[in-house]
């Protein structure tokens, strides 16, 4: 489980793409493409390695008014499932 | 009929290659240097596979490193949007031409094991001293920090090592591996006899992924092709027929599957006359085999048509010789059972020899007598 003070990153060959023909942000990863909805969008544009999952739930939270809690929460399991894919990491 | 753009384009840039492994997947028929498609007509290809909606670029053979225009045509590939995945054997790659792919973008390195010792590597390969030179390119991949998948290649003769090959992905930093099972097409279906698995190591198999999914989480992912003929419940073959991806043979036809040839009545277009979103939307030969019009029973009424798309059209060719029946893999197929006994008994032909690829332009060997 992803924790605050975690650093997540997306590494090497773990791009966003806007996604022109279908209108719509993807997750390109080694040999997979993942259709993003606006949330999801929202939390992988602001990964940068170097802001911390508690900071970054923060900004989240004041910029879409709404509970950090449950940014946390949610964001947490989608993160932790593409780290289980290892279509992201966390900094040592 | 209306189709959905596709996500994945497999380019097959040459069918040349200086392995000639007996499960080849190319076709019979290969395809000569000199009817390949050049680098412009490559590059305008993957222009108008990126305006038609692809995502994914696999640039593959053959082996994709015998064309001497590989980088100039992933920086076409990456300035045309596509995310590139080089599918090699590694053999024609070394130090200098790493780096120059590194810098031209290239996202992503498939590598193909073809054993986990240069005994057997290099006997399925047909290539003394390939085993070496992978290594070698799998350390500098590992150097420069490509994200690598390995694909282990498993059939009867090299099953066994599956533990070894799945402890190599891990050192050789790879994060995926794709463990696949020969499917019988192309050069393999001559060589059943000689690769079938038993059924026992195809459910060894099931139990050794099965395992290290568990322990290896967060580390490997792995991606399994389990053995086909000794399965119950046929693959959705392209994720379904004309619904998700395309491929372009050396010589520029498109075809639905790399197998998709082998039905003799399909007509293929070529992107030398066409469009890729001519032939995506209106070719005869995608739009053959597209939804479920075309299903017989018992696909018809199943209620799993949607899921599997009554698996492999060319499977249902090859060993029914009709390319509209149901994938003989499926249990509810009336030729299931028959199958089943052929797999059994290939799986226990301990004289039959290997059948080895070969190259563009020279006949098809037979087995020796």
């Amino acid at each position: 489980m992803i924790g605050p003070d975690d650093i997540p990153y997306l590494p090497r060959g773990v791009r966003l793409h806007f996604d022109r023909v279908r209108d719509t942000w993807v997750l390109l990863a080694p040999e997979r493409a993942i259709t993003l909805d606006q949330v999801g969008q929202a939390i992988l544009a602001e990964i940068d390695g170097a802001r911390s999952f508690g900071v970054i739930t923060q900004a989240l939270a004041a910029k879409y008014n709404a509970p950090a809690e449950e940014i946390a929460k949610d964001s947490a399991g989608f993160l932790g499932a593409l780290k289980d894919r290892r279509f992201l990491e966390l900094q040592p | 009929m209306s189709a959905r753009p596709p996500i994945a384009m497999l380019a097959e840039l040459t069918h040349r290659c200086p392995l000639s492994c007996p499960y080849c997947s190319n076709p019979l028929e290969l395809a000569r240097q000199e009817t390949e498609l050049g680098t412009d007509d490559w590059c305008r290809v993957f222009r108008e596979a990126a305006d038609l909606g692809v995502l994914q670029l696999h640039l593959s053979g053959g082996e994709p490193a015998t064309r001497r225009d590989l980088v100039d045509l992933i920086v076409a590939a990456r300035e045309a949007g596509l995310y590139t995945n080089l599918i090699t054997s590694g053999i024609g790659l070394n130090e200098r031409r790493l780096h120059a792919l590194d810098e031209a973008g290239l996202d992503h390195i498939q590598l193909s094991l073809q054993g986990t010792t240069p005994e057997m590597a290099d006997e399925i390969g047909g290539y003394k001293g390939g085993f070496a030179r992978k290594m070698q390119v799998a350390a500098l991949i590992k150097e420069i920090g490509f994200p690598l998948t390995l694909n282990a290649v498993l059939h009867r003769r090299n099953l066994h090592q599956l533990p070894r090959a799945i402890e190599m992905a891990v050192e050789m930093g790879a994060r995926r591996i794709e463990v696949a099972t020969v499917q019988f097409h192309g050069w393999a279906l001559k060589n059943r006899d000689a690769l079938m698995p038993t059924m026992e190591q195809a459910r060894d198999a099931d139990a050794i992924v099965k395992d290290a999914r568990k322990s290896l989480k967060g580390t490997l992912v792995i991606d399994y092709v389990p053995a086909d003929y000794h399965s119950d419940f046929p693959k959705r073959c392209m994720g379904g027929w004309g619904t998700t991806g395309l491929n372009v043979a050396p010589d520029g036809e498109v075809l639905p599957c790399h197998a998709a040839q082998s039905i003799p009545h399909l007509q293929f277009d070529n992107v030398r006359e066409k469009s890729l979103n001519d032939i995506w939307y209106n070719g005869s030969a995608f739009n053959a085999y597209r939804g479920t019009d075309w299903m017989q029973e018992p696909c018809r009424s199943c209620d799993m048509k949607l899921k599997d798309f009554g698996g492999c059209r060319c499977q249902a060719m090859a060993v029914v010789g009709d390319a509209a029946a149901t994938d003989p893999v499926c249990i509810k197929s009336p030729h299931h059972g028959a199958l089943q006994s052929q797999a059994d008994d290939f799986s226990h032909n301990d004289t039959a020899d290997l059948i080895y690829r070969s190259a563009p332009g020279k006949a098809v060997p037979e087995p020796a007598e």
